[in-house]
């Protein structure tokens, strides 16, 4: 157990860093000069001077790099462009509101999506078997910011069922306008879990042991919850995994369209005021909570299973 | 209803089972015709493909849905099981009826530990699960399973082959069942391993007293262990009577081909079915004749035009052939 | 006990089965069949764009927000454009940069993934670093980063469609090279001096190049929605190009005033999204049977 976790969690480091190293390799491998990109054409002389004194690009690229790589790995990710206002403050203010939304929309794709898994795997070949497996290949292949838009379109401007903007104030009110945005961000993923879950489920269906079950008599109900979802749920661990890492940056559409605040929208109007450090900075914050995620899923899975867990303890 | 102790426990007559596939209609069982007595071991031998598992699966209800019972009754304990429904066969499946399957790497749960399983198993008892965990562990040391007490809150995959095996043979010997069905469990092992599981298997009979359906092709086996055989061919019982007198004096040619022409190698362990030559019939349109015409050396034309009837012959109860009295073949090896 | 079915491995054993027949199975899978359609009235609508009468991008003030009749059948945006042949304009846009950054992503990966297939020890643990890293960045913040840097262009989508499906099909590529590497035919092959892109091209792209193209087929709608979501937030296609995502952004902007901008951006998308994913799901099933079963 020990060695597959250390080893997991290298390799997380390992990207980690790789992603660091690409990043600084991308900042000053660009045509033109990275000041002048980070100030804008406008800047003076004087200013461009003063920010590479202070951004150390006068100094040697080995220096640079260390001090780019041990910065960042001490949780500085540098200052604001403009207010200079330490860019990991800034982004860890408007984490929660992206986390509400992402915890939302996880509630909207884990639900459905496993009662619908369940039913077609049970179901296989049925009339609601064939609807559920259109349905979740098109809810896939629909990008969330179409939706989004419908949503809007639907249900707050002609049906006025939920407000159009803003996260609200109260409890009561900030879960009514999570509402639209939560469905707009996890509908796809109901169709990926459907998917793997009916697919790891026939899987499991198919084993000896749960022949065995049936040959002693045990109910269809008893065996579908105790002895064939218990493994069939490992592989959707992973797909969540993977889904809440995509969705912290994937809410930027949903943010927008529903003018929420949060890390996607705090990155779209970074961009647009070329606030770079900004932008850098929130890619590191979502990369690490989508390296984190994963692990976590992955380590899960470790735990939930004991082949894996006992496999690798010895 | 009343039961004669010696009425047979299963009685499987005139079973008809085709699977519906595409190219059309598969007969996987024609006219089956086997009887098991009370606390009786009856050795079921085929090749793969002869119907083995059909036979199996029918008898204890799980087949797949895209088989039919045309024909034909299994009755167990006075009751036709072709009738009954999913749940009334749930009811006796694991209580009066168990199963040993082939492989025990992948016959228990892998995430499930033993004792959960083995507590499972027990849902018909009104025992707390405090006396069904402790049944399961004496259950564990009766298949000599070192240090049951701690062993049952392993995994599967924490046992070896053999140890899982008697796990197996443990949970399905736990309700005292009255006709243990054993497919194949000692294939997977060992040679060694194979004849400690047998003997186990053989104790725990005798001291619980269920009939045993136990299919192999191993011959070796059967002759050590089993009262009585019945040999499968293509989806019919070709030749059955008690072990000792068909291995004597076989009379179907498929059982005289199958046995050689050296009585001394029955003795030895045989790990597989010898192999005859030819293959076998196409069961989605068998032709009119005898299901064994096509390999058999001695077939003629009313081998190949009339379906032979079932004639009791020489010391075998049962041989379904044209000549059961004809002279055994020679056989060259 | 990993549920992906490999593609590089059912690739190994498949051998090219009558096209016609396996044409026509395809077709008569409804959903398949379905698939095609849209993508053929995608196809249609993309080339018929410059016989309509209106130009997609000058503006004309005097019929701002219009509704759907006979002169402009999807009514006008809010500059007074014809919407109808913007969104078949932006048909043009999507099909173009979705097929070239999908061809331009396949060739990435077929070119890094025999190089990490073929090539030292080393050479293919960094190319896996880096693809891992690649995978490990969220799509959308990828594609924001260097759309900053870069400034917003086609060439910037196509890139992060390179960026975000290369490393995918680099990994198929490198298994499929790696299970072929040490064949004994091609073990010979290299002992002749056949170097290793002539070997490359002669054994493994054959073997590969199938199911590429299905998963490829299978990815486009995620390229659609790369391309109009970057359009949407104004970092793809520059406006007044007609793109679905940017004419969905001006319906969003004002939402309010018409419907029509936004059916104009939003159903095409959503036409062509379907469109590949069922024709891609029915070639699977046709071609690769044993990805269908599951």
């Amino acid at each position: 157990m020990l060695s597959y976790l250390a080893r997991r969690i290298l390799l997380s480091v390992a990207v980690v860093l790789t992603v660091i190293a690409a990043l600084f390799a991308m900042m000053h491998a660009i045509p033109g000069d990275a000041v002048r990109t980070a100030l804008g054409p406008r800047a003076s002389e004087a200013m461009v001077e003063a920010y590479r004194v202070k951004m150390g690009l006068d100094q040697p690229v080995l220096v640079q790099i260390w001090r780019f790589f041990s910065t960042i790995l001490q949780g500085d990710l540098g200052s604001d462009a403009i207010s200079g206002v330490p860019v990991a403050r800034i982004i860890l203010a408007q984490l929660p509101d992206t986390l509400y939304l992402v915890a939302g929309a996880m509630v909207v794709a884990v639900v459905p999506g496993i009662w619908l898994g369940v039913m077609s795997a049970t179901h296989r070949g049925s009339l609601f078997d064939r609807v559920t497996s259109v349905l979740s290949v098109s809810v896939m292949a629909v990008p969330s910011f179409v939706i989004a838009i419908y949503l809007l379109l639907i249900f707050a401007i002609h049906l006025s069922w939920f407000p159009a903007i803003g996260a609200g104030e109260g409890f009561a009110d900030r879960l009514h306008r999570l509402v639209l945005p939560s469905v707009a961000l996890g509908l796809a993923w109901i169709g990926y879990i459907a998917r793997i879950l009916r697919a790891s489920m026939l899987e499991v269906m198919g084993e000896n042991h749960i022949r065995t079950a049936r040959a002693f008599g045990l109910s269809e109900r008893r065996i579908m919850f105790d002895y064939v979802l218990r493994i069939a749920l490992l592989p959707t661990i992973t797909v969540l995994g993977m889904g809440i890492g995509q969705m912290l940056s994937g809410a930027v559409f949903a943010e927008i369209v529903f003018g929420r605040p949060g890390i996607g929208k705090l990155v779209y109007d970074s961009i647009a005021a070329r606030n770079y450090p900004i932008v850098v900075g929130t890619l590191l914050v979502t990369t690490g909570f989508f390296v984190l995620v994963n692990l976590i899923a992955d380590l899960l899975i470790a735990f939930l299973d004991p082949r894996v867990r006992n496999v690798v303890s010895r | 209803m009343s039961l004669d102790a010696s009425d047979p426990v299963l009685t499987v007559s005139g079973l008809t089972l085709s699977y519906d596939i595409p190219a059309g209609e598969l007969k996987a069982l024609r006219d089956v015709n086997l009887s098991i007595g009370k606390g009786e071991i009856v050795g079921l031998v085929g090749e793969s493909g002869s119907g083995k598992s059909t036979l199996m699966q029918a008898i204890l209800g799980l087949l797949p849905g895209a088989a039919q019972i045309r024909s034909g009754s299994i009755r167990f304990e006075g009751q036709d099981l072709t009738g009954l429904s999913a749940r009334q066969m749930r009811g006796l499946l694991g209580d009066r009826i168990s199963v040993v399957f082939q492989d025990p790497m992948t016959a228990l749960n892998p995430v499930l530990t033993i004792g959960r399983q083995m507590i499972d198993i027990q849902h018909r008892s009104k025992l707390s699960r405090r006396e069904k965990r402790a049944r399961a562990i004496e259950m564990l040391a009766r298949v000599r399973i070192p240090d049951p007490e701690s062993r049952i809150d392993r995994y599967p995959h924490e046992f070896s082959g053999g140890m899982r095996q008697r796990v197996a043979i443990a949970m399905a010997l736990m309700a005292k069942p009255a006709l243990l069905v054993a497919d194949e469990p000692t294939t997977a092992l060992d040679a060694t391993l194979e004849i400690a599981t047998i003997d186990l298997l053989r104790e725990l009979q005798s001291e619980i007293g269920c009939a045993v359906l136990f299919i192999t092709h191993h011959l070796g086996v059967v002759a050590e262990l089993c009262d009585r055989i019945d040999i499968m061919y293509a989806g019919e019982i070709v030749e059955s009577g008690a072990t000792g007198a068909v291995f004597q004096d076989p009379r179907h040619p498929y059982t005289q081909l199958l046995f050689g022409c050296d009585p001394a190698q029955i003795a030895e362990p045989m790990r597989h079915l010898p192999s005859i030559g030819g293959n076998l019939p196409d069961l989605t349109a068998p032709l009119p004749g005898c299901i064994f015409a096509s390999r058999c050396p001695r077939a003629d034309e009313t081998c190949t035009t009339g379906h032979p009837a079932d004639h009791k012959a020489g010391q075998s109860d049962l041989v379904r052939c044209h000549y059961p009295l004809a002279p055994r073949l020679e056989i060259s090896a | 006990m990993s549920s992906a079915v490999d593609p590089a491995t059912a690739a190994v054993v498949k051998k090219p089965r009558k096209a016609r027949g396996a044409m026509r199975r395809l077709v008569s899978d409804p959903l398949g069949a379905l698939g095609l359609g849209l993508i053929v009235v995608t196809v249609l609508a993309a080339l018929a764009a410059g016989l309509l009468p209106h130009d997609p991008v000058k503006l004309n003030p005097m019929v701002r927000f219009a509704a759907p009749g006979a002169e402009h059948w999807l009514g006008t945006d809010n500059l007074g454009r014809d919407l109808f042949t913007r969104m078949l304009y932006g048909a043009r846009i999507a099909l173009v940069i979705s097929i070239g950054a999908t061809v331009a992503s396949l060739l990435v990966g077929l070119l890094f993934g025999v190089l990490a297939g073929f090539g030292p020890r080393w050479l293919d643990s960094i190319l896996l670093l880096l693809m891992d890293a690649m995978k490990s960045v969220p799509t959308v913040m990828l594609a924001l980063v260097l759309i900053t840097w870069t400034g917003p262009s086609l060439w910037a989508v196509v890139l992060v469609v390179v960026l975000v499906n290369g490393p995918t099909y680099a990994r198929i590529v490198r298994t499929q090279v790696l299970a072929l590497r040490n064949a004994e035919f091609i073990e010979a092959e290299r002992a002749l001096g056949a170097g290793f892109l002539r070997v490359a091209s002669l054994h493994v792209v054959p073997n590969i190049i199938g199911p590429l193209l299905i998963l490829a087929a299978m990815d486009i709608p995620i390229v659609v929605g790369i391309e109009a979501g970057l359009s949407f937030l104004g970092l793809g296609v520059r406006p007044p190009t007609p793109s679905w995502g940017t004419i969905l952004f001006d319906g969003f902007s004002y939402i309010r005033d018409s419907i029509w901008m936004v059916v104009a951006g939003g159903l095409p998308i959503v036409i062509t999204a379907l469109g590949f994913t069922f024709l891609g799901e029915a070639l699977r099933d046709t071609f690769d049977p044993k990805l269908a079963k599951r």
